[in-house]
């Protein structure tokens, strides 16, 4: 089998001083970290949690959960409206939020930031709003054979509503996209790319600077998904130059229900409102209506206010922490773990990627990945098994499910150990 | 680990490695396909039914151990059964896998009963019994069990 080179912190068999130096220093950090999360410090069935399921959601901080809990106790009114104290509160830490997220991601604006559900919603909103007021049929949306279903259904539905067509990039055996396909496919009647920066049943973060180069040479826009990048690489849109940034809030330590949408304002502005209602209108009335300006024309209703201002702390915690550091432990985590994994008799990793977050997904002769999860589970392990909402890519790669282990900045080499004897019990159990 | 010794009996092993009445029966003249979209989980299950008795089934699919297993189990539970014990059963192995009420006696079906501590593994063992119903009443389209 193939390995990943990583380029990143490449662990060798050296036990020179400064790696062993800084091999400590990374542990005590990891455990420093490790204590910023109650679940962690949770059992199940008389043993510690693992958790590796964070590619479907990560664990909260103290300091997210505080923070929504602050909110609610002494801040709690509706944003945007209310003349009163807590309502100006209200609105201030809602917007703090957008203006934090416009520094995490390097919006050149904070009215290019859209609160939105989640990673799903902002796709949504993109094929609705973008691509149903100007597709039509004959034109040609590229998306890739490991997209989430969340980028591929939203494209779908437009196809059907607009006679507009799908071309699909296709993924190589080693889990990476086919940069040459693509480029064939780009053409003029080629009206968006949507492409995931990182694939979540994979790993692998794609070469998404060059997409967009070539996209925009025929003046493409492009939506990077960005649900799996977010916590774990920079996304630094204006260095991306991407047209579209969607990503959730609870893949990167916050709360669930709210997420990003970010847009270059060009494009933003000349967009139709997605939902209508109350906010997103300057002024109504029976004869018409005229919608407020970015980013609230497509803020209808009342937000997620608790989880924006949930949002804000995780970003003030990833910020404090440092993204360099989260790579350089997350990148030695999953060397240290691929190397183990792949070693297990009979077992083959999908997802061999030369550029890879902390992400491996794989099977094992005999055993099920769904009796793997069950056996796994009683360990108090968590991981994900299933097609992990890519069922082209199940497809690809001719297997039903894989199980999946996904790292975040709070695991540690002792917990993949763990995972490694157990899958080895699993094996000698269902041998 | 004691439940998980009561899910992976050696009887579910068993049937796991080396399922019974495994494959599609030529003359089948009723046939459904199962699908668990949870794990991705397959059943093809063609029977011979005639004068309302159930003469021959088989099954075919991948799937984990619970799902092959109960599959098999239950192939070989069926055969001479009418179509209303046939059905009768189904009611009585999903309340023992569920644990919904005191189940009766289920010869060797019982050895299923341990999918009652894993609630998530439910519709894995009880795929192939779904698909049964929809291959009793002749229906062509796939069934889920979502």
């Amino acid at each position: 089998m193939k390995m990943g080179e990583f380029n990143m912190n490449k662990q060798g068999g050296t036990s020179d001083a400064s790696t062993v130096e800084s091999e400590i220093k990374t542990h005590l950090l990891v455990q420093h970290w490790r204590k910023d999360f109650p679940i962690l410090h949770t059992s199940l069935y008389g043993k510690p949690l693992v958790y590796f399921d964070n590619a479907a959601t990560t664990q909260k901080p103290s300091i997210v959960i505080e923070a929504e809990n602050h909110y609610y106790r002494h801040i709690n009114a509706n944003v945007h409206r209310g003349i009163h104290t807590l309502s100006q509160q209200a609105t201030e830490a809602f917007e703090a939020t957008r203006n934090k997220i416009r520094q995490f991601i390097n919006a050149r604006y904070e009215h290019e930031i859209i609160f939105v559900r989640g990673t799903t919603e902002a796709i949504n909103l993109v094929a609705q709003s973008f691509g149903r007021s100007r597709f039509k049929a004959g034109d040609e949306i590229i998306i890739s054979a490991m997209e989430h279903h969340s980028n591929i259904v939203p494209w779908q539905i437009l196809c059907q509503q607009t006679g507009a067509a799908l071309r699909i990039v296709p993924v190589s055996d080693d889990g990476e996209l086919d940069i040459n396909a693509y480029q064939a496919l780009l053409k003029p009647k080629t009206k968006l790319v949507a492409i995931t920066h990182v694939s979540n049943t994979l790993g692998s973060i794609n070469p998404v600077k060059t997409i967009i180069k070539h996209a925009h040479e025929l003046h493409v826009p492009v939506l990077l998904d960005g649900a799996q990048a977010i916590a774990h690489i920079p996304a630094d849109v204006q260095d991306l130059d991407c047209d579209f940034y969607a990503f959730s809030s609870h893949k990167l330590y916050g709360p669930t229900g709210i997420g990003v949408l970010y847009g270059k304002a060009e494009l933003l502005d000349e967009m139709p409102p997605y939902q209508g209602g109350g906010d997103m209108i300057s002024s109504v009335s029976f004869e018409g209506t005229t919608y407020n300006k970015l980013p609230y024309k497509f803020e209808a209703g009342t937000p997620n206010i608790a989880g924006a201002v949930g949002l804000g702390a995780a970003v003030d915690y990833l910020t404090a922490i440092g993204l360099d550091a989260i790579v350089k432990h997350e990148q030695s985590l999953l060397s240290y773990a691929t190397e183990l994994i792949a070693n297990i008799p009979e077992l083959r990793i999908i997802g061999n990627a030369t550029q890879k977050t902390g992400i491996i997904s794989w099977v094992m002769a005999g055993v099920h990945p769904h009796d793997i999860g069950t056996f796994l589970d009683r360990q108090a392990i968590a991981v994900r098994t299933g097609h992990h909402c890519t069922m082209p890519l199940m497809e690809r790669f001719g297997v039903p499910a894989t199980v999946r282990a996904s790292f975040a900045l709070y695991n540690t080499k002792n917990e993949v150990d763990k995972l490694v004897s157990a899958i080895y019990q699993a094996r000698e159990l269902f041998k | 680990m004691n439940d998980l010794r009561d899910l992976y009996q050696d009887m579910i092993f068993d049937h796991y490695r080396q399922p019974r009445n495994y494959g599609r029966l030529e003359h089948a003249n009723h046939k459904a396909e199962g699908y668990n979209p949870l794990c991705g989980d397959k059943v093809t299950l063609t029977l011979i039914l005639k004068d309302g008795v159930i003469h021959d089934l088989k099954f075919e699919g991948a799937g984990c151990a619970i799902s092959t297993a109960s599959a098999s189990l239950m192939t070989e539970s069926l055969k001479g059964k009418t179509v209303e014990e046939a059905l009768s059963m189904l009611e009585d192995f999903k309340a023992l896998v569920t644990g919904a009420s005191v189940a009766k006696d289920m010869g060797k079906l019982s050895v299923l009963a341990g999918v009652q501590a894993f609630p998530q593994r439910v519709k894995c063992a009880t795929l192939a019994w779904h698909t049964l119903q929809a291959a009793l009443n002749s229906s062509t389209e796939p069934v889920t069990t979502e």
